[in-house]
């Protein structure tokens, strides 16, 4: 087996993180479709919401960063 | 009485451009004479070498991190300044005395141990760290500072001209630089400071603004791979940490009686207070650690994506992987644009949002 502990725990936390900003990317896409002229607000707050749950995600590629060497 | 030269706006913005222009011309050709003579050492040590296996990880990581030389293309790079400070006085040199693991001696020995620079006796071993703060200080010019000095200029030319712009015609329809950046200056002003911080938003226009312009253009400056591109600094964790230890002491200096009171005395039945104290405490730390990390983390893994797909050509050692790796690198690359404006908004939020929250006045809330 090639590859380390550290690259494991790195695709689990992508896991999560396409969990969470594709749920946020199903419910922008519901309140699009009910009201369409709020398309922007809703376009904006959800880039924000997943830009903040692609933090997550980060964060445990940093600790997995960490397990390198 | 005609109006001295100077005060005419067109000619000092024709002028100083074209000044500091010339400015970095003059730098960059001296500095690549520089780089020919580090490109000529080399030369013999290749027959005896044999080609070195491609290692991925140590490409990405000589990208990644900072370096005390700025390498531009095959063996030639800049040499950087070091700067050590000691408590026997003051050292510079060019990092190119300490190539190939020489030794320099000025006040203090040094060489490079694992792209830092270390204290070593005179035979070459590392002596211990001394106690103080002088032991030594290491203020060199290394890659990332040097793109810090490079956007700063970039930034106070931009924006210096757009302020004249301003004070002299008055405030009218944009032409030029200023109708590009107008639209992202009222964008941080009413969708960012006003909502977050309410009527003494002026106070913070200029750390926001700075802020989210500062951070915007060192992310796009990352991505360009040439000279003076390529630095990653804003994936370097000592900058991001002190833009949140910036905004962590606005934060709490600008604290009104009531955002210390939920943070001592949260707005609960008393018997909670010995779980809810210590995490609101440790919530006023998580906070900037946050943003340091998220800034940092996004950043660095972006050039790290966009290097592995490029070092996928040299793994598999054919250009066949090069039809499908360059359009698909080209497609992270602009998703890399869009993050670096995206971090840089998200940043500025946070930081107006925490700004706002502490300063937050006590009779809106209800008890």
């Amino acid at each position: 087996m090639v590859g380390s502990i550290a690259a494991l725990g790195a695709g689990l936390a992508t896991i999560g993180a396409g969990l969470g900003i594709g749920r946020i990317g199903g419910s922008a896409m519901d309140g699009i479709a009910r009201q369409p002229e709020a398309t922007n607000k809703i376009q904006t707050n959800m880039i924000i919401a997943a830009a903040l749950i692609e933090a997550v995600a980060l964060f445990s590629v940093v600790i997995s960063l960490l397990g390198l060497k | 009485m005609p109006k001295s030269r100077l005060l005419n706006v067109s000619f000092f913005r024709n002028n100083s451009i074209k000044g500091v222009l010339g400015f970095f011309i003059i730098l960059l050709s001296s500095l690549s004479t520089l780089a020919q003579e580090v490109s000529k050492a080399p030369a013999e040590s290749k027959k005896m070498d044999k080609v070195k296996e491609f290692d991925a990880t140590e490409m990405i990581m000589e990208h990644v991190k900072d370096s005390h030389e700025w390498h531009l293309w095959g063996k030639s790079a800049i040499p950087l300044p070091i700067i050590m400070i000691t408590d026997k006085g003051l050292d510079v040199f060019s990092s190119s005395a300490l190539e190939d693991d020489k030794v320099f001696t000025g006040h203090k020995s040094y060489k490079l141990i694992e792209d830092k620079v270390r204290v070593v006796d005179a035979g070459g071993n590392i002596l211990p760290k001394e106690n103080g703060f002088f032991n030594p200080l290491d203020l060199s010019i290394t890659k990332n500072v040097l793109s810090l000095l490079f956007s700063v200029i970039i930034l106070l030319l931009v924006f210096i001209s757009i302020a004249r712009t301003y004070s002299v015609k008055g405030v009218r329809a944009p032409k030029g630089v200023q109708s590009v950046l107008e639209p992202f200056i009222m964008f941080i002003r009413d969708d960012v400071a006003i909502p977050n911080l309410g009527k003494n938003y002026a106070r913070f226009m200029p750390f926001l603004l700075t802020l989210f312009f500062f951070i915007w253009i060192n992310n796009v400056l990352g991505l360009i791979p040439f000279f003076p591109g390529g630095a990653n600094l804003t994936g370097n964790i000592s900058l991001t940490l002190t833009l949140a230890l910036i905004t962590f002491i606005l934060t709490n200096i600008n604290g009104k009686r009531s955002y210390w009171g939920h943070i001592f005395t949260p707005a609960v039945p008393w018997p909670l207070w010995i779980i809810m104290v210590p995490v609101e405490i440790i919530g006023v730390f998580i906070k900037p650690l946050a943003l340091t990390i998220r800034l940092f983390a996004n950043i660095t893994a972006g050039h790290v994506l966009v290097l592995s797909l490029i070092g996928l050509i040299f793994i598999f050692k054919t250009s066949l992987v090069a039809v499908a790796a360059i359009p698909f690198t080209v497609f992270i690359s602009v998703i890399e644009l869009l993050v670096g404006f995206l971090q840089a908004f998200i940043f500025t939020l946070l930081a107006s949002l925490y700004i706002g929250t502490a300063m937050e006045e006590h009779h809106e809330h209800e008890h």
